[in-house]
């Protein structure tokens, strides 16, 4: 049975396509569509339900060792306020989530991690906690809407002070007064664009979203589903759990070397991650030439030899073309290399590319 | 409501047909456009192939998911909607007009609805 988010309503009134997603009933589109929805998000500002995304709690003496010693990266010497991906890898060095982390005080960092993998996040989490660690699953009791696009801060300056807004990328305010509503709010997202991502009570949460609606509505703000996310974050080359990574992965070979910080002690899965020394097939981006759309688990060839797969792939609405990332031997990953995709049984030419497959201005 | 022109008749896996002596024109209905969303590809037969009432002749995507087209008929491809290649998106602007290809030589059609028949089952479906 799929459990609904605080604003289901909403969706269902803003004319939402609902499908289940990762154990929730989600609007994967609005009437709009999946174009338009991402394209307001490049060129105005969106907004979106995320809800569904675990939040939990780490606090105490113990906190920082804790996360230091369960994540990749690096959270020692992190200042107040500021946001930290990471990766939680299990001890062969396979992926089991990768996550956010925000740090609120010396000993209180808030870690947000996907929906489909909270449960398992949570068992592992709590199976590995250091001495003087308090840990808390917070998601029931939080809502989080995404605010995505240049024209984000202006929809937001009809609301609350500007000044009071993080104003730095990955910084976080614990406190911010929006429309009356009390929101934590950071510089964050998934969809390569400017934007914020807010959090606040699930009471709250369909009267923040109606003020944001009223408030945006000058700047051409449209409520966005699971569809744009997906365009959004793989136009920004942002990696995606269950796609990118899984268990069996390692983050270097999901191309996430920037949230590992292997020169720490130790973290889970750091030996296994040595051991394995440098990883065969890297992640790279591809973008077709030929006629055909990439997707996910497609067979990538250089001449007649199977060099890797693609990850996730899609038509990339901004840029207008079909792109995907995929995970291939290190001797073709190079940018210019020319590639094929077998996109059900037919070969489409596709070149390797740099990422970000698109950056904002 | 979805679009459904009288003069058509209609698959129940959302395909439409019009016979103009013997020549069938197919495409995808509008509810049909609707459900699948944004289209952005299309990949169409060559003419001279033959189709198969029943079975996949063409497929669409769009930016989430790849749908095949369905042939109401059996027959071979006169002529094929090249326009479509390059413009998946007047599927969805208008799907009437953007049709896929035109068969003839037909020696089967399969079951089709009239549109009374077919509205009633995309109300089943909606």
């Amino acid at each position: 049975m799929e459990r609904k988010t605080p604003l289901y309503d909403v969706h269902v009134e803003e004319g939402g396509k609902i499908v289940p997603f990762a154990g929730y009933l989600l609007p994967v589109q609005y009437a709009t569509g999946i174009i338009a929805e991402h394209e307001a998000v490049r060129t105005k500002v969106g907004l979106f339900d995320v809800s569904h995304m675990g939040e939990v709690l780490f606090t105490g003496p113990g906190a920082l060792a804790t996360i230091n010693h369960l994540f990749t990266n690096d959270y020692t010497d992190m200042p107040i306020g500021r946001v930290r991906y990471g990766v939680m890898c299990n001890e062969r060095g396979g992926c089991i989530d990768d996550l956010i982390v925000y740090k609120f005080g010396e000993e209180e960092y808030f870690v947000v991690v996907n929906a489909s993998n909270r449960e398992k996040d949570v068992a592992h989490m709590e199976a590995n906690l250091l001495p003087d660690t308090t840990f808390e699953d917070l998601s029931d009791g939080i809502a989080e809407l995404a605010l995505q696009g240049p024209r984000s801060k202006e929809v937001l300056a009809k609301l609350c002070a500007t000044e009071q807004l993080p104003q730095r990328y990955y910084t976080a305010v614990r406190h911010v007064d929006i429309a009356g509503i009390d929101c934590m709010v950071s510089r964050t997202g998934y969809t390569g664009e400017f934007g914020y991502e807010l959090y606040c009570t699930p009471a709250e949460a369909p009267a923040l979203w109606h003020a944001l609606r009223e408030a945006g509505e000058e700047f051409g703000l449209i409520p966005c589903g699971l569809g744009a996310r997906d365009t959004l974050r793989l136009e920004a080359s942002m990696p995606l759990y269950g796609h990118e990574m899984d268990e069996d992965t390692t983050p270097l070979e999901a191309g996430l070397q920037l949230g590992v910080r292997m020169g720490k002690d130790e973290f889970i899965g750091r030996d296994a991650i040595l051991a394995a020394g440098e990883p065969a097939r890297v992640r790279v981006g591809l973008k077709a030439k030929g006629r055909g759309i990439l997707r996910e688990h497609m067979d990538v060839y250089a001449g007649e030899k199977l060099v890797g797969q693609t990850t996730s792939g899609t038509f990339a609405p901004h840029l207008k073309c079909a792109i995907a990332m995929a995970r291939i031997d290190v001797a073709q990953a190079e940018v210019g290399t020319e590639l094929e995709v077998e996109v059900r049984g037919r070969r489409v030419a596709a070149t390797v590319v740099p990422m970000p497959f698109y950056k904002h201005a | 409501m979805p679009t459904i022109p009288e003069e058509l008749s209609y698959t129940a896996s959302h395909e439409w047909v019009l016979n103009e002596d013997g020549v069938y024109t197919i495409g995808l209905t509008d509810f049909a456009q609707d459900a699948l969303g944004d289209l952005v590809f299309v990949n169409l037969p060559e003419e001279g192939d033959e189709v198969v009432a029943g079975e996949a002749f063409a497929d669409v995507e769009s930016v989430k998911a790849v749908s095949d087209v369905f042939s109401p008929v059996t027959g071979v491809v006169a002529e094929i909607n090249e326009e479509l290649l390059d413009a998946p998106e007047s599927i969805n602007e208008d799907p009437y007009d953007a049709w896929f290809v035109r068969v003839n030589e037909v020696t089967e059609v399969g079951d089709l609805l009239d549109a009374e028949a077919y509205a009633a089952l995309c109300e089943q479906e909606a």
